[in-house]
């Protein structure tokens, strides 16, 4: 199976390559990544789910909004999560549930406080029949 | 990631110009403070492309400025001065960072190295135990939707009025704890619900809270002033900024300055640039928010020294007041302020954006404590946990060339994989305590990533700013213990 995403170096912070063979799966791939970064995805059970509605100016802060409301949800409301379907996405809009539990101290592992989806260095790019997403984090 | 080949012409042994030209749409030219060496480390990433695409920004005066400390960040190159014109001139959210004053609060106590290292793990201990810290730490204090208001508004002495730390305290924080036009009415719901459980408390990442020996004193007039007066004696050093509140307040606001951009007809090399006129409603609207996040980030240095003070206290049994704990300063490092400045002889109004970058004004100037009126204001400057801190202070110097700002740290050179990397197999808490220093940390893991090696030499940084004379070199201190959270 081809990579859902990879994580990337950048000296002050980190960032995430994601993929998709559409922008549904660009945008649940790059999800993954976000949280695969802050813990141990494999440790997160299915226990609750959350509809979210966004809207935004274009496809790319889309995706900086998308992921920015994972973080918020997961600072304010501590919940982590491992699995995002998304419902539908259009160029500025999207509708998803996402999968996930309340954040539990002795069970998950935190890794690193991600505190923001940034626009530096962002690219949305399709190669062939392959969606391709960069971001950089603030950490 | 590619080397940077652009041009640096050579003005002295310690500035770098990026010529104007060197790009099509700069409207000042870069200059950057280094030595020869620590160019060579800098043309490793992009940061001084970053430095010329500040120079983009309408109503840029006189340099894009680079502190010796800088390295890669979003936009703005972290490390970067700017000043804009505020009749022309724009604001932007990523000329201050998403952790808005991120800042570090120095206070001294007058035990010595010989009263404190016995104790230092009983000590690092209740310090640990006191200050909340850590990723998704909740503080101690409870604020509610009101009080949040109140805090966003009266930044440090809200913490006062409460009974956490004193008037003095105010008197040598920078702007006295509080900066003006905070308006919570430019606050999102979420930054609040992100700031309300976050308040007083250490954060994660590079943050820190340092016990430290004085190793050297440069100038121990001016160091006596500030009450430091030996070698050994004991200082603590706090470093943190406004947690995940000023990161929703820059989220939120560059998300307006996107639409701002082209509302404006901005043409910017880097959309991570993101800025309004600082004059349109946008730009008015961001310094508003910027300073209630400001503000909350002294709340935030006002309640954990009071916290330091207090578990000092018990620990050695005697009032903060008997132990000496007076604090020397505060300084914002992520910020933009309306500052006068004289340019071409003219007093000119100008946003002073200061992102990873340290406030250095000089003797006599009217906006330090009259305590340092003789001498300048005091400058911060923390280096890595391996290594050492200084202090120093603001000269005319800084005021006449870099509009009143000096470097603010050692500055990142590897990321945090790399640093990750490098540190395998090594047991980073030994080898600190095998040179006595002890660590203790909520995340051990990530404590590789902030490993002396990932960090510039402190020592280096503080020595060109001295020698360009931007500030002064005053003491320098080493860490006994380290909280990281």
């Amino acid at each position: 199976m081809k990579k859902a995403f990879e994580i990337i170096d950048h000296t002050a912070d980190v960032g995430i390559v994601a993929y998709g063979a559409d922008v549904k799966e660009l945008f649940s791939n790059a999800a993954l990544g976000l949280f695969s970064l802050i813990t141990e995805p494999e440790s997160v059970e299915e226990k609750l789910h959350l509809d979210l509605e966004l809207s935004s100016e274009g496809r790319d802060s889309l995706l900086v909004e998308w992921l920015n409301e994972l973080i918020y949800l997961f600072d304010v409301k501590h919940i982590l999560f491992n699995r995002f379907d998304i419902e539908s996405l259009t160029r500025n809009q999207l509708k998803a549930t996402c999968y996930g539990e309340d954040f539990d101290l002795m069970k998950h592992k935190i890794k690193v406080g991600v505190k923001a989806a940034t626009y530096h260095m962002l690219k949305l790019d399709k190669n062939g029949g392959e969606y391709k997403a960069q971001v950089i984090f603030d950490i | 990631m590619a080397r940077w080949q652009g041009q640096l012409v050579k003005l002295d042994d310690y500035r770098w110009e990026i010529p104007q030209n060197y790009k099509t749409g700069m409207r000042v030219p870069g200059l950057i403070y280094a030595s020869k060496e620590m160019l060579e480390s800098m043309r490793e990433e992009q940061a001084p492309e970053q430095v010329a695409n500040v120079a983009f920004l309408p109503g840029i005066v006189d340099h894009s400025f680079a502190m010796p400390d800088i390295h890669w960040g979003y936009g703005f190159p972290i490390g970067g001065v700017a000043a804009m014109d505020i009749k022309d001139g724009v604001v932007s959210p990523g000329g201050v960072g998403y952790d808005i004053n991120c800042g570090v609060r120095l206070l001294r106590t007058s035990l010595s190295e010989a009263e404190v290292r016995p104790r230092i793990n009983e000590l690092i201990n209740a310090l640990f135990h006191n200050v909340p810290s850590g990723l998704g730490s909740e503080g101690k204090i409870k604020v509610s939707q009101k009080e949040m208001n109140q805090l966003m508004v009266e930044g440090a002495r809200w913490a006062v009025k409460r009974g956490l730390g004193t008037e003095e305290d105010l008197d040598v924080t920078e702007e006295g704890g509080c900066l003006r036009g905070a308006d919570p009415g430019k606050i999102s719901d979420r930054a609040v619900k992100r700031g309300m459980p976050q308040a007083g408390t250490l954060g994660s990442g590079n943050h820190f809270l340092e016990i430290q020996v004085v190793k050297e004193i440069f100038d121990s007039h001016i160091a006596s002033i500030m009450g430091i007066t030996e070698i050994g004696q004991i200082l603590v050093l706090i470093h943190t900024g406004s947690r995940g509140f000023g990161h929703q307040v820059c989220t939120d606001h560059l998300r307006v300055m996107e639409v701002a951009v082209s509302k404006y007809g901005i043409k910017l090399p880097d959309r991570q640039l993101a800025c309004a006129p600082i004059e349109s409603s946008e730009g008015q609207d961001y310094l508003a928010a910027m300073a209630c996040a400001a503000n909350y980030a002294w709340v935030n240095r006002q309640c954990i020294a009071h916290w330091v003070r207090e578990s000092f206290s018990k620990v050695f049994g005697k009032s903060p007041e008997k132990l000496g704990m007076k604090q020397v300063y505060d300084v914002a490092h992520n910020i933009a302020k309306i500052e006068e400045h004289t340019i071409d002889g003219r007093k000119v109004k100008v946003c002073v954006h200061r992102k990873g970058a340290t406030r250095a004004f000089p003797a006599g100037h009217k906006d330090i404590p009259r305590r340092y009126k003789e001498v300048g204001q005091p400058v911060l400057v923390p280096g890595d946990m391996g290594r050492c801190s200084f202090i120093a202070v603001g000269t005319q110097k800084a005021m006449d060339e870099t509009f009143g700002s000096t470097c603010h740290g050692a500055g990142r050179m590897l990321s945090r994989g790399a640093a990750r990397r490098s540190m395998q197999g090594r047991d980073v808490v030994r080898e600190l305590e095998n040179r006595g220093t002890t660590v203790k940390a909520g995340n051990i893991p990530s404590l590789a990533e902030e490993a002396s090696q990932a960090y510039k030499d402190i020592t280096e940084v503080i020595e060109v700013v001295h020698q360009a004379g931007i500030s002064r070199k005053v003491a320098m201190a080493i860490p006994m213990g380290v909280i990281k959270g």
